[in-house]
């Protein structure tokens, strides 16, 4: 039956106001519906360039020692972005979500195109983002037709959305079928994560998290696993993950008696929301500066862009979400190739596009959606 | 020189090298071993050389430190309880004084 239903309908299902405070936290409001110029991919280039005219990233990887750029190695990872919708709108979205994004959202006719393309595709795992994933009426057939297929799934979860009436069920729901959850959560501590996210997000994290460990998960079971991915709540670059992970579990076992799996530390990228902030802020140049600073030559091989493909809500693809995100899209000459016409070896043979932005993935210990790279 | 101190001065610290090459290398050198995972962690050894730097007042490591404390995974919670940490050494040791103040009032007066 979920051909039939609209993103409307799901809306109003849910049994709470998307837009309201109650379904989750709202700092700020999409650029999208504030109609800024930044809304713009041009604009948003054209702040970087100005912060940092030098900064050259093909040149950088070529200097590293990869003379040919980067290229595709092995696809290991099928990303889908289901779409913009979200019931937060926190201050660094790259995506610049919200509930306002009621249009931007994958339908069933593409979502059966991402399941065709994921068989052919070879890919092990099944990436699934949004906004918030669980928002898409198809989410739950795709994750099902995912985990017929043996792929192993990750649902890349705002942990509030799973107080969401309709969404209670989603932990144990998730646990029967061994979805991965990867969780935002900036900091274990409230005030980090309510300055990115909302007032009252932690609070609501805390007892998503609490309903995901009910669930089975973050026991160290390989079937429910728990990931909590931090975003720094600011100018200045991701921590070490292996070094503040044992620190992070400490802590919030004996404050909240919640466990979690593993920890992933990733940088923000100066980019729609996050690069709005940094020009507000005051902050883009001294934040590209310290991009550019950190490079690291080593960061480069584990780089999500060579072993995933981001699929948008339209069927695009894309070497990453971020770029999904500055439409830098896959292409055929100038024909955007659409995830129908997924193709293995093209996929393969293809030129991973970069801009500036792409120093935010280099930087420091490296930052992808699997974490450090380094 | 308008103002004596200058943002610029701190990421061309290493400029120091230009009088005495092998003691700023030896410097740099030292410094960067101290800061590495020890038996402190790097965390703590950051948030120490925050509080520090408010001790010694010095607005070139209160920026490096502020900034580098943050990526080692601390908040301001944490940050401002360290530079009480330092504070309350500073302020303790003007005050634990008084007994000298006080001992010669006794020793003085009648």
């Amino acid at each position: 039956m979920s051909q039939l239903i609209t993103i409307e309908d799901r809306i109003a299902s849910l049994g709470v106001d998307l837009a309201s405070r109650e379904a989750g936290p709202k700092p700020t409001r999409s650029l999208r519906a504030r109609r800024v110029p930044l809304t713009a991919p041009e604009v948003q280039f054209a702040a970087l360039a100005e912060a940092a005219p030098g900064a050259d990233f093909d040149a950088a990887v070529a200097e590293a020692g990869f003379a040919e750029g980067l290229r595709p190695t092995a696809l290991d990872i099928f990303q889908i972005n289901l779409g913009k919708l979200c019931n937060m709108t926190c201050r660094h979205c790259h995506v610049d979500s919200g509930p306002d994004r009621v249009v931007e959202n994958m339908d069933r006719e593409t979502v059966d195109a991402c399941i065709a393309a994921i068989e052919r595709s070879g890919a092990h795992t099944v990436d699934l983002t949004g906004g918030a994933p669980e928002l898409n009426p198809h989410f739950r057939s795709l994750v099902d037709a995912c985990v017929e297929m043996g792929k192993h799934v990750i649902d890349r979860c705002n942990l509030t959305i799973l107080l969401v009436p309709k969404m209670r069920d989603l932990p144990g729901w998730f646990a029967e079928r061994g979805v991965e959850v990867v969780c935002s959560l900036p900091h274990y501590r409230a005030r980090n994560t309510d300055a990115q996210r909302g007032e009252g997000t932690y609070e609501k994290s805390i007892r998503a998290l609490t309903r995901l460990n009910e669930a089975g998960y973050g026991q160290g079971d390989p079937k429910r696993v728990l990931t909590l991915m931090s975003n720094p709540a600011g100018a200045f670059l991701a921590g070490d993950q292996s070094k503040l992970e044992a620190e992070w579990k400490a802590k919030l076992e004996r404050h909240h008696g919640v466990t979690f799996d593993r920890l992933l530390c990733l940088n923000n990228m100066p980019m729609s929301r996050f690069l709005e902030w940094l020009l507000d802020s005051g902050n883009l140049e001294g934040y590209m500066q310290r991009l550019l600073g950190a490079f690291n030559p080593g960061a480069i091989g584990g780089l999500m862009c060579r072993n995933t493909l981001s699929v948008g809500w339209d069927g695009r693809m894309y070497d990453c979400d971020f770029n999904q995100q500055l439409e830098m899209a896959f292409t055929d000459g100038d024909r955007p190739l659409h995830v129908a016409d997924f193709d293995l070896e093209r996929w393969q043979a293809r030129r991973i596009l970069t801009e500036r932005h792409c120093f935010g993935c280099t930087a420091g210990a490296g930052s992808s959606c699997g974490g450090a790279t380094a | 020189m308008d103002t004596y101190y200058k943002p610029e001065h701190l990421p061309n610290f290493g400029t120091i090298a230009e009088g005495a090459p092998e003691l700023a290398e030896k410097f740099f050198a030292w410094y960067g071993a101290v800061f590495e995972e020890g038996a402190l962690s790097t965390r703590e050894k950051s948030l120490i050389a925050l509080a520090v730097a408010h001790a010694v007042q010095c607005p070139y490591c209160i920026d490096a430190y502020a900034k580098d404390a943050l990526e080692k995974g601390a908040d301001l919670e944490q940050m401002t309880e360290a530079v009480h940490v330092a504070s309350a050494i500073r302020g303790g040791a003007s005050l634990v004084h008084g007994v000298q103040m006080l001992e010669h009032v006794h020793k003085l007066g009648m």
